[in-house]
């Protein structure tokens, strides 16, 4: 039975609420920065003004690339969001990112194309943690259906009447996952390839050539995507619903913070640092898991 | 739709400016002025701009530089220039390298004086701009275009 | 039935007549004659019903039984000769102890063996069958029009041995129908024996330095390899054990696992898994055919083959799970130094190697699921990479370089051979394309069994991702006004190539029917019950359409995307870039190259610890599989 309704609701609902999002972190880092920052709504300005531009493109295909990019992150939240395979959720999610950095390689400037290659260090960077947090979720759950996983398996051990969420037993995954979270929203230390702030060595790197309708669909999937990302954090704490929203924000807050307080690491510091967390935090879970099974 | 006085993302150009009128300029980013309140984003990028935030006269230099940016700026755009140089050429009109102000190769829809301009000054002029580039919405939504140089 | 008789013969004695062929037409006259029927025939191979064996009798005749021995003996004593001639004392060494060992073997021979039991036929080799007709067949084919340019235009310098390029080809692909049907050992080593030969005088081909250095390689590992497959025979020999493949599978694990052991030893280093991946990488300088025959679709896919035939003795002990570790680490290994490669041809041997240890690790673990996955990454990886490395070698003869950064804007310059390595590399890694299904099945295979070979798996699919999309995004990428090289392909090279193109996306399509038809009852035939991907089967499926469809709306938003303007050169464009002016007033061309993550990860540094891992390991499986 496929849900329908959430997929309905997520697909309406994302946009605004990762919108709201996008706003609420520049208001959140305009406050931690002692300004006073921009009005709540400033993303949905922003993307309609940009839907009212002309469109220039340096080749005619690379809004292609922007749709399709679009297309598959909608439809890799919609797998999740309806409590599909997270597996396939991983696997969609990458393929997201490749048809965005196949339209960022496609603007042929030399900002764009090593923006790009930034944004595939990254995903290089980030793609181990996913995959061994999925695994990780399969371990503790026995299921990688994202509806099981969010009643934490039959296995789970049960306190006061209530299940316990699943991070009691992935602890270092969810801590791995938070570092590449990190990664994913393009936040400082890791805003390697295109930063939302403002001049960085790139011009604006991967996201360089876009203009007008091209650059909007961008954000409006990084809209879905915030959402996506901040839903997998609550699948830790999923069986507690209300401390599992909570969380999210919480550490939606912490990444801005985060963002603020450090400077840009170089990408070899990036891939180097987010794979030894991997090996240790994410590999590290999973031995211990295997161990105790 | 909304959003076309609300997201005003400008790029700034120093065309030969001694850098007083960029230092006011980037002044209004700061926690005092705060111009992010409006929704005003520096983005450094044309395809991304809607305002073209021009400093200092033109020389040969930076003749086809003004160009070649203001042409990769999508439709619509405004053009401010700032500071007395930008305007007309200032104390260095005379020079032999100087052309004049930046109206000598583009159309300019704001002039904001000064030397250096005031950022509360630059602040105004980028929020009259907003007004010019509203009605350069209206008529593009219309289909007549006022720009000599759209789609070039 | 008889017709698999007349596949392993009829290339055996063209290609032996093909020695004699001096003229272009009458050559390619004759490898169509032969090849196109085979190709045919394999396919109609898939139809039938499985498993059968030949009934004829003179198989085990002596006619046939002292020809192959005498075959034996003299490909032993000539690898021995060049051992000799050489210099080589290990090529030397091996060739004579196996020649030592079949003496032996035949004195002391128990009597002769049934006919049944020499060919089996059932769906793995129908398979193989399939990839080495069809697959092989269109590389022979292409071979024809690339020999010719090879030899006429781009490199005069080499001796023209077309006659025995091609007869090597036919051989080949002769010996493999032979290996893919052998149940009888002796006669599986006699087809594997004729592979390392052919292996070796096609990397010679050129006969610079560079190749015979590194065919005496190849010669070497190989021969280590057939070694160990001798030693195999003789144990079971000396036991009195079984000595044909279905037997050794049926048979009880206390007797079979050391031979099993030994028969994985040779198919890894025929798979060119770490520590034997030298050879592979070496055998690039071989022209292009023989790189996407031998040592992408065909050749090694033999060394893999073994090591599945073997999974159901390997499951569920540590052997088996040795055996997945190497896999594993080939894997990773492989995968990170594929990254560090601007030379295509040397990403492609890398990406190879990589994917056989994935297969191998299937073999491995050996539960049904990963089997399944197994045979479908050969099946996926078979048709992409050979789709692949014929492509690149056409890049590299008409733009005279296989330097990734030299693709630039290729999809201009060669657009039809660009969207061809495009569809080849999605083919590869991209979900829902067929090499993704392959490795989510092998993700899900690994984590019932041994849970801690996953981060593996994460980390070489990670890099596998990433030097896939710098090599498609440097393909896509256009700088400045480049030209388009006409003429693109001949008649004869699209036919082929479009039509490997169209096999690649039919497999991936139709994956579920491939699965159905062909490897599933293979599982059956194993008598083994699976819990394959079903429900995500039908999510795929839709994902798959979801996506397709969206390509063709591509060329309706194609030119109403918006309006052409130029790339950002800080303003200082000159016409519509690269160019730029520089300082002082000084036009520049701006120029970029992709990351190849130097200062973090050295090709010989991860070669090194690989093969020094894997040695290990080696040694390792045959301590305890001679201790269990």
């Amino acid at each position: 039975m496929i849900p329908w309704l959430n997929i309905l609701l997520y697909l309406l609902l994302a946009p605004v609420v990762g919108g709201l999002l996008s706003g609420l972190d520049r208001i959140i880092s305009a406050r931690m920065q002692s300004r006073q920052g921009p009005p709540i709504l400033q993303p949905f300005y922003d993307v309609s003004k940009l839907w009212q531009k002309q469109t220039l493109v340096v080749r005619s295909s690379q809004n292609f690339f922007i749709v399709v990019f679009l297309a598959a992150v909608i439809f890799t939240g919609g797998l999740f969001f309806s409590g599909s395979d997270l597996l396939l959720v991983v696997f969609g999610m990458t393929l997201a990112a490749v048809f965005f950095i196949m339209g960022a390689f496609k603007g042929s400037s030399p900002f764009s194309f090593i923006g790009a290659q930034r944004e595939l260090i990254q995903v290089m960077a980030y793609e181990p943690m996913i995959l061994l947090a999925a695994i990780g979720m399969y371990m503790a759950t026995r299921s990688f259906q994202v509806a099981e996983i969010a009643g934490a398996g039959d296995h789970a051990a049960k306190v006061a009447g209530h299940t316990l969420p699943l991070v009691f037993a992935l602890p270092g995954i969810f801590l791995g996952l938070l570092y590449m979270l990190i990664i994913k929203f393009r936040k400082s230390p890791f805003d390697l390839s295109s930063s939302h702030h403002a001049h960085q060595e790139l011009v604006r790197g991967a996201t360089t050539e876009f203009s007008g309708r091209g650059l909007a669909l961008i954000e409006i999937a990084h809209w879905y995507e915030s959402v996506l990302f901040l839903g997998w954090v609550y699948l830790f704490f999923a069986t507690l619903p209300v401390l599992g929203i909570a969380v999210a924000l919480l550490v939606f807050v912490l990444i801005i913070l985060v963002d603020n307080v450090f400077a840009r690491l170089k990408w070899q510091a990036a891939l180097k640092s987010a794979w030894l967390v991997t090996l240790l935090l994410g590999f590290g879970n999973i031995v211990v898991l295997s161990l105790l099974r | 739709m909304f959003g076309a006085k609300k997201s005003p993302w400008l790029i700034h150009y120093d065309a030969s400016s001694c850098n007083g009128c960029d230092i006011e300029t980037l002044a209004c980013l700061t926690p005092v002025y705060d111009v992010e309140r409006l929704g005003i984003v520096n983005t450094g990028n044309p395809k991304h701009a809607d305002i073209f935030l021009v400093t200092g006269a033109v020389n040969p230099q930076s003749h086809d530089v003004i160009i070649n940016i203001y042409r990769e700026m999508p439709e619509p755009k405004v053009v401010v220039a700032v500071g007395t140089c930008a305007c007309t050429g200032g104390i260095f009109k005379e020079c032999y390298n100087v052309s004049g102000g930046i109206d000598k190769v583009i159309p300019v829809d704001v002039y904001v004086p000064g030397c250096a301009a005031r950022p509360e000054a630059i602040i105004d002029g980028v929020v009259r701009a907003l007004a010019v580039l509203e009605q350069k919405y209206n008529a593009r939504k219309k289909g007549v275009s006022h720009d000599a140089t759209a789609n070039t | 039935m008889e017709l698999i008789l007349a596949l392993i013969a009829l290339p055996l004695i063209a290609g032996l007549a093909m020695l004699a062929v001096r003229g272009n037409k009458l050559r390619a006259a004759l490898l169509c004659a032969v090849v196109i029927p085979v190709g045919v025939a394999s396919i109609l191979l898939t139809a039938m019903d499985t498993p059968f064996t030949s009934s004829l009798v003179n198989l085990s005749g002596p006619a046939i039984h002292w020809s192959m021995f005498a075959l034996e003996m003299l490909m032993g004593l000539f690898m021995a000769a060049v051992g000799v001639r050489y210099q080589r004392p290990l090529i030397y060494l091996l060739a004579l102890s196996q020649v030592a060992i079949l003496g032996w073997l035949e004195v002391n021979a128990h009597g002769a063996e049934s006919a049944a039991g020499i060919l089996y036929v059932d769906k793995l080799a129908v398979i193989m069958a399939l990839i080495n007709g069809a697959i092989g067949g269109g590389i022979c084919l292409y071979a024809l029009s690339y020999m010719k340019d090879y030899h006429e235009h781009d490199h005069k310098e080499v001796a023209d041995r077309r006659p025995l390029f091609f007869a090597l080809l036919l051989i080949f692909m002769g010996a493999m129908f032979g290996l893919v049907f052998s149940n009888n050992l002796s006669w599986l080593q006699f087809f594997w024996e004729i592979t390392t030969l052919c292996s070796f005088l096609l990397i010679g081909y050129t006969q610079t330095p560079e190749a015979h250095k590194n065919a005496l390689r190849a010669l070497t590992m190989n021969l280590l390899g057939g070694l160990a497959f001798s030693l195999a025979i003789l144990y079971l020999h000396r036991k009195n054990g079984p000595m044909d493949l279905q037997s050794l599978l049926a048979s009880s694990k206390a007797i079979v696992l050391l031979p099993a052991a030994l028969l994985a030893f040779a198919g890894i280093t025929k798979a060119a898994q770490l520590p034997f991946s030298s050879w592979l990488l070496g055998a690039m300088v071989a022209p292009t055919p023989v790189s996407a025959l031998l040592h992408s679709s065909t050749m090694v896919k033999a060394g893999v083959y073994m090591v599945l035939r073997l999974a159901p003795v390997l499951a569920g002990n540590s052997v088996g799970l040795i055996v997945a570790i190497i896999g594993s680490v080939t894997f990773v290994v492989g995968s990170l130094a594929a990254t560090t490669q601007s030379d295509a041809k040397r990403v492609l041997a890398w990406s190879t190697i990589a994917n056989l240890g994935l297969i191998v690790l299937c073999g491995g673990i050996g539960t049904p699921e990963a089997i399944w996955a197994g045979v479908l990454l050969i099946i996926f990886h078979a048709l992409a990479k050979c789709l692949l490395f014929l492509c690149v070698g056409l890049v590299e003869h008409k733009t005279h370089s296989r330097d990734i950064d030299a693709m630039s804007g290729l999809v201009v310059r060669m657009p039809r051979v660009a969207i061809l390595m495009l569809i080849g590399m999605a083919g590869m890694f991209l979900a829902p394309f067929g090499m993704l299904i392959s490795k989510w099945a092998v993700l899900k295979a690994v984590i019932d069994q041994y849970p801690l070979l996953s981060v593996f798996i994460a980390f070489g699919g990670a890099a596998t991702l990433y030097f896939w999309v710098k090599w498609m995004g440097k393909i896509v990428e256009v700088v400045g006004k480049p030209e388009p090289l006409r003429p693109e392909l001949t008649w004869g090279q699209a036919s082929i190539l479009y039509g490997m193109a169209a096999a690649t996306f039919a497999t991936c399509m139709l994956f579920p029917l491939i699965s159905w038809a062909l490897v599933e009852p293979y599982l059956a035939e194993l008598h083994l019950k699976s819990d394959l991907l079903s429900h995500g089967n039908l999510i795929l499926v839709m994902l798959m359409m979801a996506l397709i469809l969206l390509f063709p709306l591509s060329f309706l938003y194609y030119g109403r995307g918006g309006t052409l303007s130029e790339p950002y050169l800080g303003g200082a464009n000159v016409d519509a870039g690269p160019t730029f002016v520089g300082s002082a007033g000084v036009i520049t061309t701006s120029a970029t190259r992709g990351y190849y993550l130097h200062g973090i990860l050295d090709e010989r540094w991860l070669a090194r610890c690989g093969e020094f891992a894997c040695i290990a390991l080696l040694a390792l499986m045959i301590l305890l599989a001679v201790t269990l």
